[in-house]
This record gives structure tokens, sequence and C-alpha cells, in this order.
């Protein structure tokens, strides 16, 4: 059959397109229209250009708050990472103990978020719970809501205890995915467990891995509600991250042209480094 | 390198075998000697590839015992049993150069560097992989990934035997037969013993001194391929073995021979005298094809049949020809002629008319 070339067909896009522009781009052109003014209120707003950017990446309280976020940012994927592939080898492969472990494993990530920082927020207090109380009673001088170094112990522990399963779990369904051959032929190399999984395990973990470390980044980058409720950002500033901040100065100060530019220099930072760490791994064992 | 001793053998998949049938082995003792190259053929299921595994020591027999060079092994693993497989299909580490993979059970083992990069070098030689040894081992074709599988079963020196399951089921044709010779070098060379699994009873040929030939868990017959095939020892190996297989016939015990559907068929003295001894009445006589002969005339012990069906297969021909309501194959040279329904006279000359009761041959005792 001869194709009709017709040019009428790109209207064909066009729901597509449409549903694109509302869901995306009309909010990030509003973003992106409120960064570039100073807005009073209803009616009231001046085009000042690029002032809030200059602003905002010379603002030392977010200067701070960032590198705040890249330290929990890198500390959840430093410690979650490893961890949850060490569970997941861990993990018994089939019966009923497997899935009493994936049940138990799964808990955690059903768990509401405003929920797990209430709970970790009761469950480290020094009078009534558990984890401070035995802590303080061991000898240990533990207070989140004093401590710089506790709350951030507290709040990096809340999100290990979070969202490690995720990882574990992922790195479970790649495990299993691995042919019994593979494991047979190491086996008859005499290959060390250490060779079983630096040359067969890790290698075929990698699109696991890529999805896991990509969704830690991401989630841990965004993280709001459960330090906002377990530590309210302090002692001080030092456990307010990104979204806090941004949070405080669009709807706490109302300063919408500011938290805009801020907004979408954030997204760019989720984007690039995203992106940095997709071809990082992607591209880490192409034929040279 | 080690004999390898198969004691009394038997394994059962099932945790609880009722009977016989829930067996991939059964009661099996057998020897390979060192240094020799061995061919284990059967039809898939047979127990072929679970008596491999047995021998690597990747199953645990559920009865019975393995013994290298007399010392039971059945607890060790193939790590201390020191013993090479290949598998049916290419198993590869796909993050690794092809040297690296060869290098590998090499630097398990702790070989030094410098005899590491001589070894690899010789059996990717021997492979003609020499040129693709600093690729990245994934993007290899079936046929090359399937070579450095094999390569790394061959590159250590000091294994107790070499396993192969099936290893050229990948492999086209045409560099299937080169293996196969590459493979009977190497064991000339190095004088490892090997154990080769398939199905195909050319690959067994080729390659083995003494094929072992499986059939429903059991070593029905062990012996030379000449052996194998002018003395099958079982109605299987008959079938089994040649293109087309053993004519076999159900036959009923007469004075002097045996009759089918009122042909009578005169066997040896010694046949008959061992047939009188013999309770049993299931009995077969059985005849390959290429010793069954076709004479223009009738003569005392010729045979009247009719012919089927004249198959030309280029540099002979296959004649079904029908005897007494059983269709028998009869091998011939380019030359016969001979036209459909047609009537001819057929010899089967005693030495080479074997007899079956139970399905086993029944022998000349000396």
């Amino acid at each position: 059959m001869a194709k009709i070339p017709n040019n009428r067909a790109w209207w064909l896009v066009l729901p597509v397109f449409l549903l694109v522009a509302f869901s995306a781009l009309v909010p990030l052109m509003t973003v992106v229209n409120y960064s570039v003014q100073d807005i009073f209120g209803p009616g009231q707003a001046y085009y000042v250009g690029t002032e809030w950017f200059k602003e905002v990446l010379t603002n030392e309280r977010l200067q701070d708050s960032l590198l705040r976020q890249f330290l929990f940012s890198g500390a959840v994927l430093m410690i979650q990472i490893p961890l949850g592939i060490g569970i997941a080898l861990m993990m018994p492969k089939s019966g009923m103990k497997a899935s009493l472990v994936l049940i138990l494993l799964a808990i955690p990530l059903l768990i509401p978020w405003n929920v797990v920082g209430t709970i970790w927020q009761i469950f480290g207090r020094g009078d009534i719970g558990l984890f401070g109380w035995a802590l303080n009673s061991m000898g240990f001088d533990y207070n989140y809501t004093g401590d710089t170094v506790d709350a951030w112990f507290t709040v990096l522990l809340m999100d290990v205890w979070h969202w490690t399963p995720l990882v574990a779990l992922l790195c479970y369904s790649g495990l299993r995915a691995i042919p019994e051959a593979f494991y047979q032929a190491a086996e008859i190399d005499r290959a060390s467990k250490w060779a079983v999984f630096r040359y067969i395990q890790l290698p075929r973990l990698k699109n696991v891995l890529i999805i896991a470390v990509l969704l830690r980044f991401m989630d841990s980058f965004m993280i709001y509600t459960e330090p906002f409720v377990l530590t309210g950002g302090g002692p001080g500033s030092s456990t307010t991250f990104l979204s806090q901040t941004l949070t405080t100065m669009a709807i706490g100060q109302f300063d919408l042209g500011r938290a805009a530019a801020f907004s979408l220099i954030y997204f760019l930072i989720v984007l690039l480094i995203s992106w940095l760490f997709f071809t990082a791994i992607t591209h880490a064992d192409k034929e040279k | 390198m080690a004999e390898i001793q198969l004691k009394s053998l038997a394994h059962s998949y099932s945790a609880t075998p009722a009977g016989a049938e829930d067996y991939a082995i059964r009661q099996l003792d057998h020897v390979w000697e060192k240094g020799g190259a061995y061919a284990l053929l059967g039809p898939s299921g047979c127990g072929k590839s679970t008596m491999l595994n047995i021998i690597s020591g990747l199953l645990a027999p559920s009865e019975g015992d393995v013994l290298f060079d007399g010392r039971r092994v059945n607890e060790l693993s193939p790590r201390e049993r020191n013993i090479a497989q290949v598998f049916q299909f290419p198993v590869i580490y796909d993050s690794m150069t092809v040297f690296d993979n060869l290098a590998f059970p090499l630097k398990n083992n702790k070989v030094p560097t410098s005899q590491i990069k001589a070894r690899v070098h010789e059996i990717a030689e021997v492979l003609e992989i020499g040129d693709k040894l600093y690729k990245k081992a994934k993007n290899l074709t079936a046929d090359e990934k399937q070579k450095v599988s094999m390569g790394r079963g061959l590159v250590r020196e000091d294994v107790s035997a070499i396993l192969f399951d099936e290893p050229l089921t990948v492999i086209d044709p045409q560099l299937k037969w080169k293996l196969r010779r590459k493979l009977k070098q190497i064991h000339e060379k190095f004088d490892i013993t090997m154990v080769y699994v398939t199905h195909d009873q050319l690959e067994a040929s080729t390659f083995a001194d003494k094929i072992a030939v499986m059939y429903g868990g059991q070593i029905v017959q062990f012996g030379t391929p000449t052996e194998l095939f002018e003395r099958p020892n079982h109605t299987f190996v008959g079938f089994f073995i040649g293109s087309p297989g053993m004519n076999l016939i159900p036959v009923e015990r007469r004075p002097e021979g045996v009759m089918f559907n009122g042909v009578f068929v005169p066997l040896e003295a010694w046949q008959n005298s061992l047939l009188q001894r013999v309770k049993s009445d299931n009995l077969k006589i059985g005849i390959r094809p290429e010793f069954i002969e076709i004479s223009e005339s009738q003569s005392d012990d010729s045979l009247e049949a009719t012919v089927l069906d004249v198959e030309d297969l280029g540099t002979y021909k296959i004649v079904t020809v029908e005897v007494g309501g059983q269709t028998l194959k009869v091998r011939q040279s380019e030359d016969f002629r001979s036209d459909v329904g047609a009537g001819v006279h057929l010899l089967f000359p005693k030495q080479w008319l074997m007899l079956y009761v139970d399905e086993f041959l029944i022998k000349e005792q000396q």
C-alpha cells in the first residue's frame, strides 16, 4: 500500500500536545512568569528581569540549605544503596520465609510520610519514646530536638528505615532474575563469594540500581514532610532542607517571585544530577 | 585427572519417590576411567544431565556414592572436586572481556599472572577466538559466546575431569563439526578425562572412544561405536543408534528358531538352546537395515517380502519392505532398482541376527 503524504496528520498529535501543555508546560511557564516579576498582590506585579535569580544564587540561607540538602541526599545514597543490596543478598530465595520477609520489608513503604515523622518523633523522645529512652538509659546524651548531630542522626535513621526496603525490594527482584546457570558456572569456575557478587550479581543489578539510585536521589532531594514533622527543621535550621526553605519563602513569606526563581533552579539541579547519575551508570561499561 | 566411579547410584527429584518412574537415575554402577574420552548418549529426559550434575557436584544423589580415585566425594562441592563443566547454553560473564572470562577460573585458582596469560592465549588459539580476546564478552555472537563458555571449561589444566552438557546445541552445523574435532584434539593433547553428553549419535561417535547409552535412567550399554552398532545390548540401543535404527520384530518361540505371523526364522544352535531355558515370552529378533540382504532368487532361508517404498538418499537407498505384517527397513546400494509392490527375497545372515529377551540381548556364552 502506497503511503499518502498528508500534513494534516499532525493534528492527531494535538490531544497529546494539549494534555502535556496543561499538565506540565502551562504550570511550568507560570512559574517562569513569576520568577521574573516582583509580586505584591493581585494586579501589582513589576517586571524585574533576572534579579531574583541573582539574589537567590547569592542568598546565604539558600546556599546553606542547598549544602545540607546535598549532604543529606549523599548520605542517604551512601547508606541505603549498599544496605539495600546487602539485605537483598541475605533474603531467602523462595518459600514461606521469603514471603514473610517481603511483607515485613514492605510495611515501612506503606506508611504515609507524616505518620512516619510522627512515629519517629515519639520513638526518639527521651521521656516516653522507646528509642530515645533506651539511648539515654545506656548513657548516651541523646536529644534530637536540641543537638544538631542527634537531629541529623534521627532524620537519617528515619529515612533509612522508611526507604531502604524500596532499594532492597528492587535489588531482590533483580537478583531473582539471574538464571541459576550463572551460579552453577561460577561454582564450577571456583569463584569466591565476592567474585560472584562483583562479576555476576552486581553487573546484572545495574538496571534496577539505576532506578533505585534515581528514585532515592530525587525523593531524598525533595524531602519535606518527615523532617518537618520530626524536627521542624531544627535545632536552629540544622535540618532545614530545600523544600522546607522553599515552602517558608513561598507560603510563609508570600515571596512569590523569589520562590519561583528558586523553584526553577531547584528543578534544574534535580534534572541535572539525575541526568549525571543516569549517564554515569549507563556509560560505565561501554566498549572502550 | 581422576577415575570417576559411580556406585549403586540413584537419583530422584522427588523427596518421597513412590516407584521406579519417580527416579531420574535408577541403580547404576559405572566407571569412567582416567584420561578417557567418553560420550553419554541418550534421548531427552533419560537422565544424562542429571548424571553429569551428580558427577560435577551441582546435584547430590539421593542414593549411592560418587568416588573420585576411590575417594567418596558425595558431600564435596564442585569447587572441592575441582571439576570443569560446560553447559548447554552459553554462560558468560558479560561485564568482562573475553580474556577475563577465560582467565576467571585461573584467577580464582590463584594461578600466577604470566601463566594465566600464556594459557588463555593457548586456549583462545585452539578455539579460534584469539582476535576477540579484548572484546567485551556480551558483544559476541551466540557461537562465540559458547566458545568462550567452553574455553572456561578447558582453561584449567589440573581438573579432575571436564564434563560437557550438549555444548554444541546452539552452534551451527558447519562449526559443530570443527569444534568436535577441536575437542578431540584437546583431549589427545592434554589427556584429560572428558565426559560428553549428547543426544546425537554422530556427535558421540566422533568425539568418544567409548559411548555409554542411557535409557530410562540406566546405562543400557557401554562400548565402542562399533560394538553399539554390531551388538546392541538392548533393543533401545538398536533402535537409537543407526539411521534408520535396527529392525525389531516381536516373535514366538519354535523349535530350531522363532516365528512371527507365520514366518519362520531359523536361529543359531546356541541361540536356540538358550531360548529354551528362559521363561519370558517377551522375545524379539533384531537385525540392522545394513545387514539384510535382498536376493533376486528364492533359496531355502529366504523370506518373501513386498517392496513398499524406495527412498533414494543420494549415496544409498532405504528400501521399506513388508514381511508377515511387519515393515522392515533395508539399506541397499545406489544401483538397487525395484518397483513398489514388487516381490523380493530377504536373507537374514545368522551372525547379524540378534535375539532379545525382555529387551536385553542374548549373548553367546564362552
